[in-house]
């Protein structure tokens, strides 16, 4: 009953949130409204027990691309363009996917189902098996680093590759400006 | 007890959100992100208290840090115009003494 009630409360705000962010045009308030929508999809996500979810959409959502969008406004501008073309497509666009994926829904087990397809798999027997295979307390753990080793060894290479590889760019073009910078100073200085 | 504390969270909370629509200055709405970040803090708390189950307190500091941190690059935007790479802005040289 409380938490029902922490939800619709929790879902009011965020309706309003992000009422608020599409009627503003002022995009720095955006940003602003975007990081309190990610908070509280995050408080959501608390309420559901999906603590570790709720954690990456707060690091994500309001760390990370609350910083990134700041990033993008100081280079471009701090206010919407009045959009040219009719708002009623878009809106159409958005409800009837919203309808699809509400209707997707429909099939699904209930929250907490004891008798979902997730529960009904393997779950249980890697439960049964993995503290006297492994040894790793935590199942979660035992299951990514073990039974799936090969498979997060490789996510981390693609996650190690891909920050290597904007590290590259990234220092490449700073170096790229500073010799820049240089020429421009040198050819200030001989005319 | 713990019904009347989230609900008082709650209020603070919808008072804040005020504040952040309403603006009128970025300043406010900077320090509404800031105040609900807090907010938020808390009622991750609360909430462990009210569900009998206080384990996720550690997580509920992580928050706050990223609080912290997210309030710092937005006060940097304001203070250089730029997220990173200040160095490289023209005109903008001493600004830091």
């Amino acid at each position: 009953m409380i938490e029902v009630a922490i939800n619709f409360v929790l879902f009011f705000m965020l309706i309003t949130t992000a009422i608020a962010a599409a009627r503003m045009t002022h995009l720095f308030a955006v940003v602003m409204l975007s990081g309190t929508f990610s908070l509280l999809s995050a408080l959501l996500l608390v309420t559901l027990d999906a603590v570790d979810v709720a954690f990456t959409e707060a690091a994500v959502g309001a760390g990370i691309s609350t910083v990134l969008m700041l990033g993008t406004l100081a280079l471009t501008s701090r206010t919407e363009k009045p959009s040219s073309h009719s708002p009623l497509v878009p809106l159409v666009v958005v409800v009837v996917t919203g309808a699809a994926i509400i209707y997707g829904t429909l099939d699904m087990p209930n929250f907490g189902a004891g008798d979902s397809p997730a529960q009904l798999g393997v779950a249980a027997s890697y439960m049964e098996r993995s503290p006297h295979e492994i040894g790793v307390p935590n199942v979660v753990t035992g299951i990514l680093a073990s039974y799936r080793g090969y498979d997060t060894l490789g996510e981390t290479a693609v996650v190690f590759t891909a920050g290597a590889g904007v590290l590259l760019l990234i220092s490449g073009l700073r170096a790229r400006r500073r010799r820049e910078d240089e020429e421009d100073d040198e050819a200030g200085a001989g005319s | 007890m713990f019904v009347v504390a989230a609900l008082a969270l709650f209020l603070a909370m919808v008072l804040v959100l005020v504040r952040l629509y309403a603006g009128p200055t970025l300043y406010d709405r900077v320090l509404a992100v800031n105040s609900f970040g807090t907010h938020t803090v808390l009622f991750i708390g609360v909430l462990g208290f009210l569900t009998g189950r206080p384990d996720f307190l550690d997580i509920a500091l992580l928050y706050a840090m990223i609080n912290f941190v997210g309030t710092i690059a937005i006060l940097k935007y304001f203070r250089y115009r730029a997220i990173g790479d200040i160095s490289q802005i023209p005109g903008d040289q001493g600004a830091g003494q």
